[in-house]
Formats: structure tokens, sequence, C-alpha cells
């Protein structure tokens, strides 16, 4: 494999010509990601009318369904890069998995804070141990271990495959951890808000605001990573060149 | 490979602590319960299969971190690497020996452990057979874990981070089962996934261990 | 222009400021490592430099 025996490769050709792509890029999505999130949270919370049943609190849901849906995507997506990385040897993808993992931590724990907020009102319990609830607090122990690894260990590319392997095994017990909370607890949580199938249960007043606030939050997701992997990218070059310093010295 | 299992659980045993430490462990789980949640047996039957199951788990996990660790900073890990075994071989043989030394007397301390906690009748039969059931999976998954921090120094800690998530389906399914036992409801399902896990973990993660091994060992 | 939240006000300003509170705490954080390490290399490539 090339980039075992010439690191240089992918230290000066593809990470370049990613930083020249995010160069321009990433401003964009940045600023794109900002209006929208913010267009879909003040139409949210602002302009929607009340639920009859759940009244304001139904407005919550511009936050609570946008950070579950990334904090389920950025682990996909994590995976993607971790296979990416393990199959193809390509440095910016194990560099983007890292970067993905604090964001996807944080949707977690925003998804996790927003339902408790929510549950109490509707349910009257801040916390009940219901399927989704509990495969959402797995998944966030899952981030935390993830994110744990990679700082753990101090060479870069070992980090890399051992961090990919955990997030390929983990992926798996995660799924299955996610059936084994439904076989355990039938919950009170509410199906899939939004679906493809006919008979849609939400009205397009909340569904207008709650799609702007999604492709906000994935575009939002979209702009931390391009920026975290950057900044790996950056962190990497400099650990080169201070070890060649050191080499010189 | 007989003569690596046999040589794993010799040294399980000689080397002090490491064979006993876990029953003792489980040991005095089984006696703290009860002192901090009350006597009361209805409230301890309750409780008892949770109990039982988390405690036989955070008991597997104290002696995982030496199941690779010592052979890494002795060096004979690299010979097993390089030995005519596969190292997906070595790791599950080394995971059966951390089951044998570990795992089988949780297994038979198990039903002592449910009188204190006053486990109902019915729920023995369950209680012993979901842990034979589900044990050999938490061995196989902690020598994951073990497997991906061996190359770390403070690799303890973070090992637990790391596998106590993997260890929920085996801890629901098993749990799930006893206490279905004890209600006297039918726990065939649950112990028949908990089975599933435990044949797929051990048929799939050894080459996921053996893997991590390879890498740290690069 | 504070819509009216009826029953509810603190549970929906407390979900809407945590939510806000963590997504810019990540935000920030995200921006002052790269920062930071952008100023790093910049020092490390100007000794790189010199030193040839």
């Amino acid at each position: 494999m090339t980039t075992t025996t010439r690191p240089s490769l992918w230290e000066y050709a593809n990470p370049v010509k990613f930083m020249r792509l995010t160069d321009w890029l990433l401003p964009l999505v940045g600023w794109a990601a900002a209006a929208l999130v913010l267009v879909g949270l003040v139409w949210g919370f602002f302009f929607t009318p009340d639920d009859f049943r759940q009244g304001s609190t139904v407005k919550i849901i511009f936050l609570h369904v946008p950070s579950a849906l990334m904090a389920i995507n950025a682990w996909i997506m994590m995976l993607a890069a971790s296979l990416v990385w393990l199959i193809r040897r390509h440095h910016v993808s194990a560099l983007a998995a890292r970067a993905a993992g604090p964001v996807g931590a944080v949707m977690t724990l925003i998804a996790l804070f927003t339902g408790a907020v929510w549950g109490q009102p509707m349910w009257g319990t801040w916390w009940a141990w219901d399927p989704r609830l509990t495969s959402f607090l797995i998944l966030f122990l899952f981030y935390l271990g993830y994110i744990a690894l990679w700082s753990a260990i101090e060479d870069p590319d070992t980090a890399a495959d051992l961090t990919a392997v955990l997030c390929i095994v983990g992926s798996v017990f995660a799924v299955l951890s996610r059936y084994a909370a439904i076989f355990w607890n039938q919950g009170l949580h509410q199906g899939a808000s939004l679906s493809v199938a006919p008979g849609t249960r939400m009205d397009w007043a909340y569904k207008a605001p709650l799609y702007v606030a999604m492709t906000g939050f994935g575009l939002l997701f979209l702009a931390l990573v391009l920026a975290g992997t950057r900044t790996e990218i950056r962190a990497r070059r400099m650990s080169a060149l201070m070890t060649r310093e050191r080499m010189q010295a | 490979m007989i003569a690596l299992l046999t040589r794993d659980l010799r040294l399980a045993i000689r080397a002090g602590g490491g064979f006993g430490l876990g029953l003792a462990f489980f040991l005095i789980l089984a006696v703290l319960v009860p002192l901090g949640v009350g006597p009361e047996g209805r409230v301890l039957a309750l409780i008892a299969p949770g109990i039982l199951w988390v405690g036989a788990l955070l008991a597997c996990l104290l002696s995982l971190d030496r199941m690779f660790a010592l052979d890494f900073e002795d060096g004979s890990l690299d010979l097993l690497a390089t030995a005519p075994i596969p190292l997906e071989g070595v790791v599950a043989i080394k995971a059966l020996a951390h089951w044998l030394t570990t795992g089988l007397p949780l297994v038979l301390a198990a039903p002592v452990l449910g009188i204190l906690l006053n486990l109902p009748g019915p729920a023995y039969g369950w209680l012993v057979l979901s842990l034979l059931l589900g044990t050999p999976a938490l061995s196989v998954i902690g020598a994951f874990g073990a497997a991906l921090t061996v190359g770390l120094k403070r690799g303890g800690l973070l090992m637990s981070l790391l596998v106590l998530p993997l260890y929920v389906p085996t801890l629901v399914f098993g749990a799930e089962a006893v206490s279905r036992g004890a209600q006297g409801l039918p726990a065939a399902t649950p112990l028949l996934l908990l089975a599933g896990i435990t044949a797929g973990s051990a048929a799939l993660l050894p080459f996921a261990a053996a893997h991590a091994l390879r890498i740290n060992l690069r | 222009m504070i819509p009216d939240l009826g029953r509810y006000v603190v549970e929906v300003t407390l979900a809407y400021a945590v939510s806000l509170a963590l997504l810019a705490g990540l935000v920030g954080w995200v921006w002052l490592r790269g920062q930071r390490v952008r100023r790093e290399l910049n020092a490390v490539e100007a000794r790189a430099r010199q030193k040839k």
C-alpha cells in the first residue's frame, strides 16, 4: 500500500486537495447552516400555533427531531468513514470520523435533554426507561467510548485503526441494544413523527419549519465536521513537522 | 492450542488474585446491595435477577485487563502472533480461559448468592441457565475490549467505558430471562436471543479482536 | 413579540436555552480549537522555513 511506505503522499496530496475544496466550501456551508438553523428555530419558536393536546411544548420538536436525526446520522457517517479508512486507507476519512465524534455526542445530548424536558409535562416524568430514550442514552455512551479511545492513543494511525474497529463493532451492538431495549420495555414514546406513509400525522404549519430546522442541523453537522477535519489535518501536519524538527536537532 | 489453554489456566490460578478476585467481588456485591437497599424480602426478590446479572458482568470486567496485558508486556504476545496458530484462535482460547476462570465460577456461585438475595424458587434454574449461556459472550466481548486497549498504560478504566455499552444486550436479555422465570412467565425467547448473542460474538468478535491486536503489535 | 407559551413556559424556554447553549459551546469549541491549531501550525511552519 502506498500510504504505509510513502506517508508523504497523503500528507500533502489528498489533504491539500481537501483543504483547497473546503477553503471555499466551509464558509458557504457554515453560513447556510447558521441561516437555516436560525430561520427554522425562530419560525418554530415564534410563529407556530400551539398543539391542542401538547400546548406550547410542541415547539420543542424543532430541536428534538433534528438533533435526534443528526445523532444517528453522525454515527452512520462515522461508520462509513471508518470503513473507507480501513479499506482505502484514506487519511482524511479517518480524521473526518474523529471530527464527527464530539458533534454526534452533543447532538445526542441535545436530543436527550429536549426529550427529558418534553417528557416532563407530557408523560409526567423527566426520565422514563423507554426504549427510544434508553437507546439514545446507550448511543451517548458509545460516543463517549469512541471519543475516549481516540484521545487515549498517541500514535495517530493506530488510533484511527482501533477506533474504526470499535466503530464497526459498536454499530452492531448499538443496533442490538436498540432491539434489546424494545424487547425489554414497550415504551411511552410516540412513533416517528414524520413518515412517508400515507395519513401523515403532522400539519404543514409544523412540518415546514421542522424541515427547515432539519436541513439546518444537517448542514451544521457538515460544517462542524469539515471544520474539525481541517483542524485535525493541520494538527497532524504540525506533529509531523515537529517530529522532523526533533530529528534534525 | 490445548497447551495454550492449560498455560493460561495455570497462570490464572497461580498468579494469585486473578482467579478468586472476581468471585470475591461478586460475593461482596451480593452482600452490599441488601445493606444498601434494606432487608425487605419482597424488594430483594424483585431486584435479585438484575443484581446478580450486573454483579456477574462487573466481576467479569474486573479480570479482563490482564487477559492480554501480561503477555503484551513480556513479549509473548508477539510470539503468539507469529506462531503457526492463527491469532483469531489465540483470542478465542484466551477468552475461553477467561470464561473458565471467571465466568464458570460465577455461574456456580450465583445460586448461593441467589439465596442471599431472596431469589424466588422457580428462578434458580433460569438464573444458572441464562448465566451459562450469557457469560461466554461477556468473556468474548471483553476480549475485544482488552485487545483494543492492550497497548495503553492506563487502559483499565478506558476499557470499562468501551466494554460496558457492548454488554448492554447481553445484560438485558439475561436479566430478562431470569425475571420472567421468577414470575413464572415463559422465558425461552430472551434465552434464545441471549444464546444468539453469545454464538454471534463467539463467531465474529475473535476476528475483530485479532485485528485490533495486530494493529497494537505493529 | 414573545409568544404566549401558556403553562409550559419553563419547559419550552429551558429546552431552547440549554440546546442553544450546547450548540454554541460545540461551535465555539470547534472554532477555538481550529484557531489554536492554525496558529501553532503557522508558528511551526515559520520555524521550519527559517531553518532552511
